[in-house]
C-alpha cells in the first residue's frame, strides 16, 4: 500500500460490514462483542479518514472509479469516490464523532436486550456507511444513494422503540418529510442529466458545461436541489420532522444532528458551489429560508420544556445560520459552522443523554435542578458545550458564528441584525437550559434525587473529548482580523472558492464586539430570570404560541394531512371499494350467477343428454354446409 | 340400381336409429338402435365401394373397392366389442335398480 487514496473503498466499506455481522449476528452474538465490533469498524474509518486527510492536505485529491453503476446509451453513471478537502473533511467529522457517539452508546443502550442492542449497532453502522457514500460519493448518483440511505437509517433508529406508537409516529413523519425533500434531489438529478447528460461532480460544474445551461436552467435545478437541502437539514418548510425525531435514543440524535444526516444538505450545497454561485435568486432564497429558520426556531426553544426538544430546535435554528452562510455565498463559514456544531452539538446531546440516564429517563428540565454537584463531568462539559454555541471567544462557535455574521453584514446588513438577534436567542435559551438542568435547586423526587450518579466513563470520555474539541475546533479558522491567517479557508479553497467578502478590520472588530456585549447581556438576562426558577403557571398569550411551537405542526395537520386524508378517504370510497373491488367482485358474481342459471341443463337424463348431443351435431352440419 | 336408393335406405335406418335413442327408455332397446345406427352407416360404407369400383377410380387405385369394405368389417368387430361391454352394463343395471329403464339413472343432477 503505498497510497492510502487508492483504498478509500474502504472506508465506507468496514462500517458496511460492521451492518451486515452485527445485523446477521445478532441473535447470537453477545453485547460485548456487537458493541466493541460496532465501534472498532468506525474506528478504523476514522483511522483511515485521517490518513486520507493528511495526503489530501499535502494537496492530493483523488477520483475512484469502482465500477459502472449505469449505463444506458451514452448515458454513464459510475460508481466513483471522490475524495477532495471538502469530502475529506467531512469523513473526519463523520467517522470521529461518529466513533464516540458509538462508544457513548455502548454504555448508554446497556440495559437493551441483546437482540436490540446489536441491531442498534448494525443500524448505527449502516448509519455511518450511508453517510459515508452521501460524502464521498463522486456524482450525484452516488450522493443520492447515500442520500436515500441515511433517510432510511434515520427512520430505522428515531423508531428504534417501535412498541411505542409516538415513536413509530415520529420516524414515519421524518422518512415521510424526507421523501419530500428527496423528490426535490431526484428531479434535479433528472433535469441535469437532461441537459447536460452527465452526473459527476467535474464534469458538471466544469464551465463549460454551466456555458450549456441557461439561467433558468441553474435557477430551477438548484431550487429543487435547495429543497432537498431542506428535507434532510431540517429547514422552513420541512424542519418538523427533527424536533419529533427526538423520539429515537439520545445517541442516535447526537449522530442525526452533528455527524450524519442534517449536515448533508449543507454539504451537498457547498458541493454544488459551482452551480449556486450563479444562481442568485435560489441564494437569496437560501439566506432568507436558513434566516427565516434560525429565528423561528430559536423562538421556540426558548419555551421547550423538554431537554432534548430544546437541544433539537437549536440545531435547527444553528442550520439556519449554515444556509445563511450558503446563501450569502460564504460557504467556508457554512462549512466551519458545519464542523464546530458538531462538537458542541454531539457534546451537548451526549451531555444530555447523560442526564437523561442519570434522571431514569425524565427528559423534563423544570422537574430537574441542582445537578451540577451531582455529575460533575456533565455539568462541565455541558457548560463548555454553551460557551461553545453561544458564541462566547475563544470558544469554537464564536469563530464560526463571528464569520458568518461577518458575511451576512457584508452581505446585507438588516439580514445580519436578524442573525444577531437569533444568535441572542440561541445564547439566552442554551443557558436557561443550563441554569434549569445543572444549577438551583433540585424539583425532582426523592427517589430521583437517590438515583442521581455520574455516568460511565464510556459515557464521559466521549465528552470529555468533545469538549476539548468544543474549545479548540475553532482555532483552525481565526480571522484575518484576529491575526490568524484563517487554515480551514485555505484548505477549503480549491473545493469551495474563495470567500466572497471582503470587510476591513475595523468593521469586523465592531461587529465581533457588538455580537460578543449582547450575547454576555443575554446570558446575564437568563441568569438572572431563571436562577431561581419555579415551577410556573400554564403560559398565555405570545409564550403559549411559543410552547406550541408556533402551531406549524397544526397548521400542517389542517392544511396538508387533514385534506389528503379526506381525499384519501373519498378514492378508498369511489375508485378503492366501488370501482376496483366492484369489478373483481362482479366477475366472481356475474360466473356464480351464469353457473346457476345453466344449472339445469345437466338433468341427470341420459334421453336429455342425447338430444343436446344431436342437436349439436346438426348445428355443426348446418354451420358446415349451409352457412 | 342406383345409389340414391342405398342412401335413401340407410338415412331412414339411421333416423330410427337415432329417434329410438332418443325416444325409448329401455336401455336395451337404446342398445339395439346404436346398432341399428351402426349397421345403417355399414350400408352406406358397402354401398359407396360398390359405386367406386367401376371406371377411372378404380383403375387409378385398384384397392378402393375393398379399403371401404374393409372397414366395415372393422365396425362390426368393435360393435360386437361394444355389445359385450354394454350389456355387462345393462346387467349390472338391472342388478342394481332391478330395473332397465336409463331414467333412473339420474343422480348426477344437477
Amino acid at each position: 500500500m503505498n497510497n492510502v487514496l487508492d483504498i478509500v473503498w474502504l472506508i465506507p466499506l468496514l462500517p458496511l460490514i460492521g451492518f451486515l455481522v452485527n445485523g446477521m449476528g445478532r441473535k447470537v452474538l453477545p453485547k460485548s462483542v456487537s458493541g466493541f465490533f460496532g465501534s472498532l469498524v468506525v474506528l478504523a474509518a476514522f483511522l483511515l479518514s485521517c490518513l486520507v486527510f493528511i495526503q489530501v492536505k499535502n494537496g492530493q485529491t483523488h477520483t475512484a472509479h469502482l465500477f459502472d453503476f449505469i449505463r444506458i446509451d451514452s448515458l454513464k453513471i459510475g460508481f466513483e469516490f471522490t475524495i477532495d478537502q471538502l469530502s475529506s473533511l467531512f469523513l473526519l467529522i463523520i467517522t470521529g464523532i461518529g466513533f464516540l457517539i458509538h462508544v457513548y452508546s455502548t454504555a448508554y443502550m446497556h440495559d437493551e436486550p441483546a437482540p436490540d442492542f446489536a441491531k442498534y449497532f448494525a443500524y448505527l453502522n449502516l448509519f455511518v456507511f450511508s453517510m459515508l457514500l452521501l460524502v464521498m460519493g463522486g456524482n450525484l448518483v452516488v450522493m443520492f444513494i447515500g442520500w436515500e440511505g441515511v433517510g432510511l437509517c434515520s427512520y430505522l433508529l428515531i423508531g428504534y422503540w417501535f412498541k411505542k406508537n409516538d415513536y413509530t409516529n415520529a420516524a414515519k413523519k421524518a422518512f415521510v418529510m424526507n421523501r419530500i425533500g428527496d423528490l426535490g434531489f431526484l428531479l434535479a438529478i433528472f433535469w441535469l442529466i437532461a441537459k447536460t447528460g452527465h452526473v459527476d461532480y467535474q464534469t458538471i460544474f466544469s464551465q463549460a458545461t454551466l456555458d450549456k445551461l441557461s439561467q433558468a436552467d441553474i435557477t430551477g435545478i438548484t431550487l429543487l436541489l435547495f429543497l432537498g437541502a431542506t428535507g434532510k437539514s431540517a429547514q422552513i418548510p420541512l424542519y418538523t420532522w427533527l424536533p419529533d425525531a427526538m423520539a429515537g435514543p439520545t445517541p442516535v440524535s447526537a449522530l442525526i444532528h452533528a455527524a450524519t444526516m442534517v449536515t448533508a444538505g449543507i454539504y451537498m450545497v457547498a458541493r454544488s458551489h459551482a452551480l449556486f454561485s450563479l444562481a442568485e435568486f435560489t441564494q437569496t432564497i437560501i439566506a432568507i429560508t436558513g434566516l427565516a429558520t434560525a429565528l423561528l426556531a430559536a423562538s421556540i426553544a426558548i419555551r421547550q420544556n423538554d431537554i432534548k426538544k430544546v437541544l433539537a430546535y437549536s440545531t435547527v435554528s444553528q442550520l439556519g445560520f449554515m444556509f445563511l452562510a450558503l446563501g450569502t455565498g460564504n460557504y467556508v463559514a457554512a462549512v466551519f459552522h458545519v464542523l464546530t456544531h458538531a462538537f458542541f452539538k454531539a457534546l451537548m446531546f451526549l451531555g444530555s443523554g447523560s442526564v437523561i440516564h442519570a434522571m431514569g429517563g425524565e427528559q423534563d428540565i423544570r422537574k430537574m435542578g441542582g445537578l451540577h454537584k451531582h455529575m460533575k463531568v456533565t455539568s462541565i462539559t455541558f457548560f463548555i458545550g454553551c460557551l461553545a454555541i453561544a458564541g462566547i471567544p475563544g470558544f469554537s462557535g464564536f469563530f464560526s458564528k463571528d464569520e458568518i455574521l461577518a458575511g451576512t453584514y457584508a452581505h446585507a446588513p438588516w439580514m445580519f441584525a436578524l442573525a444577531l438577534f437569533a444568535a441572542l436567542m440561541t445564547a439566552f435559551y442554551m443557558f436557561r437550559l443550563y441554569i434549569l438542568t445543572f444549577t438551583g435547586t433540585f424539583r425532582g423526587s426523592e427517589e430521583q434525587e437517590q438515583h442521581l450518579h455520574e455516568s460511565p466513563s464510556a459515557m464521559t470520555i466521549p465528552l470529555v473529548v468533545l469538549a476539548v474539541l468544543s474549545v479548540v475546533g475553532g482555532y483552525i479558522g481565526i480571522p484575518a482580523a484576529l491575526g490568524g491567517n484563517h487554515w480551514l479557508a485555505a484548505f477549503l479553497k480549491p473545493a469551495t472558492g474563495e470567500v466572497a467578502h471582503h470587510l476591513d478590520h475595523g468593521t469586523e472588530y465592531a461587529l465581533m464586539g457588538i455580537s460578543t456585549l449582547l450575547v454576555l447581556a443575554s446570558i446575564g438576562f437568563a441568569w438572572f430570570k431563571f436562577k431561581s426558577y419555579q415551577a410556573e403557571d400554564e403560559p398565555t398569550g405570545f409564550a403559549k404560541i411559543l410552547v406550541y411551537k408556533w402551531y406549524v405542526d397544526e397548521f400542517y395537520d389542517a392544511a396538508i394531512v387533514k385534506p389528503i386524508r379526506s381525499v384519501s378517504g373519498i378514492f378508498d370510497r369511489l375508485i378503492e371499494k366501488k370501482g376496483i373491488d366492484g369489478f373483481v367482485n362482479g366477475i366472481g358474481r356475474a360466473v356464480n350467477y351464469g353457473g346457476r342459471q345453466l344449472r339445469w341443463l345437466q338433468s341427470g337424463q341420459v334421453g336429455a343428454y342425447i338430444l343436446l348431443m344431436v342437436i349439436g351435431m346438426l348445428l355443426l352440419f348446418i354451420i358446415q354446409f349451409y352457412l | 340400381m342406383d345409389i340414391k336408393a342405398y342412401i335413401a335406405l340407410s338415412l331412414v335406418l339411421f333416423s330410427i336409429g337415432m329417434v329410438g335413442i332418443l325416444m325409448r327408455r329401455n336401455a336395451i332397446i337404446i342398445f339395439m338402435c346404436v346398432e341399428l345406427m351402426l349397421n345403417a352407416v355399414n350400408l352406406l360404407l358397402v354401398a359407396f365401394s360398390k359405386m367406386h369400383a367401376v371406371g377411372e377410380a378404380a383403375k387409378a387405385l385398384p384397392t378402393v373397392a375393398s379399403d371401404a369394405q374393409i372397414f366395415v368389417f372393422f365396425i362390426m368387430v368393435v360393435a360386437a366389442a361394444e355389445v359385450s361391454v354394454g350389456l355387462a352394463i345393462i346387467v349390472m343395471l338391472y342388478r342394481n335398480t332391478h330395473s332397465i329403464d336409463v331414467n333412473f339413472l339420474n343422480r348426477l343432477k344437477n
